[in-house]
């Protein structure tokens, strides 16, 4: 008797645990949240958002940081868009073209997981040695083509998830239609799945836009907008870096305001994903 | 139509079939060798400084005065494995924990909030996660510290691990959780029918049955904080030392490459030695993930 009530007790002792790091984890994002807007909002201004530097921001004089801003976007826009070329294709040829040779997929799956696994700075040191092994300056396509390198394997594995689900009756009716593979994998297995690509797109929209260390080296900084792909950029995670590292309190203060900015953006980006998948997944053939 | 249209709009499909296929292999061909051209690339960057210094006493040595060329990456060796160990061991239970209950005791509404709090926090940029390390991690282990006899300036090994072990929750969750749900639904039937409880069965079925994945989900969290560098960079104080305790400062290798590079092409030895700081990296990552995936596609297999 007294050991099943022990027993017992122990049970209720783990689900309290369960629950209580459950709650941790919850507790944790509002206060990450939290405490970046409660410091942040204070010295977010229009100011910020619609200037780009002026003499003396770095002291504390006026200006804003829309050369982030803009800087970021073009740079997430860019190696999505880039990476969208190389990612769709392959996700398409491992789940359409070689969906009957198993081990070459698997093959590229255990690849595609370990290139995830590489840290942006790899990518950052990489890419920065092949642009002096071609006498290229930090600039805007730098940036790019290194960022795209380090979403491609997220990109490609979360499309290849969603692919995988595609019935294969599906892709058979349309191959046995007479289209050919590319139209099959086009016309008929990827509208099947836009959402998943959707959101696929917005996850790594959101690593392009949020990584630092891969752009750190490969596309520099800068207080304009870039007009052309052969200039350096500035990006919001840099910003808020370099300017958290100023001794100057305002300054400081500016960094939190970018901080609430670029936190902002991301759960932008993590709402509509939500929405996009809930959206089409109503349209689904099955 | 005639029947040279409909031949010559047969050949045009059949044309863009061919290119579109040749344009994926060329895709293929690039991430089959993107992993070996990274390596090969890292090698070829640091070749100079391993053929000048043995590669033992560049691990082992904790002289580093890049100036005098003295490089021994022992300090930075030692500190990320501080952090990286401190953040498994904080973040370990939480995730092991809340990843039984999501899977075996929550009810509807607790996972209708939790699956968005975990992708929220997956997609949180780890410059964000550096600027709260900031703002609340800091003071609050600079507070515990003086109070534990320890007094320090808030940016230690300590702070940094907390800051990775957050970031690093959702993606080991995220795998656990998938882990435990592969465990067949017979299995715990059949022990739950043999009069075990719900917890007896967790325990000693779902949980041994999983073992492998849960071991390959640390693995894999392992190498994601081993490689992190904005937010630990951000908080761990960056001083070239051996740290010998928790409230003492470090200097990861991700940091060390993230705050020289660039500024030291000057010199071809220090260039090469950072180089030789992200092979490492990229060495003892790319093993913690071999193994890792190994052992989760082995006991796929077996289930």
């Amino acid at each position: 008797m007294i050991k099943k009530m022990f027993q017992k007790a122990k049970e209720y002792l783990n689900r309290f645990l369960m629950f209580f790091s459950t709650l941790i984890i919850v507790v944790v994002l509002l206060m990450i949240i939290i405490s970046i807007l409660y410091k942040g909002l204070p010295s977010l201004s229009w100011e910020m958002i619609s200037q780009i530097p002026q003499g003396g921001y770095y002291f504390g004089k006026e200006g804003g940081i829309l050369n982030a801003i803009i800087g970021s976007l073009y740079l997430a826009l860019g190696s999505t868009i880039l990476g969208l070329c190389f990612s769709l294709p392959l996700a398409l040829y491992i789940n359409i073209h070689r969906a009957k040779n198993s081990r070459l997929v698997n093959f590229i799956r255990f690849l595609l997981d370990l290139l995830w696994g590489i840290p942006s700075i790899v990518y950052g040191a990489f890419g920065f040695s092949v642009m002096i092994y071609f006498g290229v300056r930090t600039s805007l396509l730098a940036g790019i083509i290194t960022v795209t390198l380090f979403i491609i394997p997220i990109m490609v594995r979360s499309m290849d998830e969603v692919l995988k689900t595609v019935p294969k009756g599906l892709l058979e009716s349309a191959l046995s239609l007479g289209s050919t593979r590319s139209e099959t994998a086009y016309k008929v297995v990827c509208r099947q799945s836009i959402p998943g690509i959707v959101t696929a797109i917005l996850l790594a929209f959101g690593r392009a836009i949020g990584d630092a260390a891969a752009v750190l080296f490969t596309a520099g900084y800068t207080d304009y907008i870039p007009t052309a792909l052969n200039q350096p950029v500035a990006t919001l995670p840099l910003s808020i870096f370099f300017q958290l590292s100023s001794p100057i309190p305002e300054v400081q203060n500016r960094a939190y305001a970018a901080a609430v900015i670029l936190t902002v953006i991301i759960l932008i980006i993590s709402v509509s994903s939500r929405i996009v998948s809930s959206k089409f997944k109503q349209k689904k053939i099955r | 139509m005639s029947i040279k249209s409909i031949r010559f709009f047969k050949i045009g499909r059949i044309l863009k079939d061919k290119l579109h296929s040749s344009w994926m292999l060329v895709c293929f061909l690039i991430v089959l060798f993107l992993p070996f051209l990274l390596g090969i690339g890292l090698v070829f960057k640091s070749n100079l400084l391993i053929k000048e210094e043995s590669l033992l006493q560049l691990l082992f040595s904790s002289q580093w005065h890049p100036m005098k060329g003295e490089f021994g990456f022992l300090p930075f060796i030692i500190s990320s494995l501080w952090v990286t160990v401190l953040s498994i061991l904080i973040c370990g239970p939480i995730c092991m924990l809340s990843a039984i209950h999501l899977t075996h005791y929550a009810k509807r509404w607790v996972l209708k909030i939790m699956h968005p709090v975990i992708d929220i926090l997956a997609g949180i940029p780890s410059v964000i996660y550096g600027v709260w390390g900031i703002i609340l991690v800091v003071p609050f282990i600079s507070r515990l510290g003086a109070s534990l006899g320890h007094p320090n300036s808030g940016y230690t090994v300590l702070t940094g691990s907390i800051v990775l072990s957050i970031m690093i929750i959702p993606f080991i969750l995220n795998i656990l959780i998938e882990v435990i749900n592969t465990v067949p639904q017979e299995l715990k039937e059949a022990s739950l029918s043999l009069g075990a409880t719900k917890w007896e069965t967790i325990k000693k079925v779902t949980l041994k049955k999983a073992f492998p994945g849960i071991v390959s989900a640390y693995g894999l969290g392992i190498s994601r904080a081993f490689g992190e560098t904005i937010a630990v960079l951000m908080v761990v104080g960056n001083v070239v030392k051996i740290p010998t305790g928790i409230f003492q400062p470090g200097y990861p290798l991700p940091s060390l490459i993230a705050n020289n590079y660039g500024e030291m092409l000057s010199i071809p030895m220090y260039d090469s030695a950072l180089m030789f700081a992200a092979l490492i990296l990229f060495v003892v990552v790319t093993v913690f993930n071999l193994g890792s995936r190994y052992l989760i596609l082995r006991s796929e297999k077996k289930i």
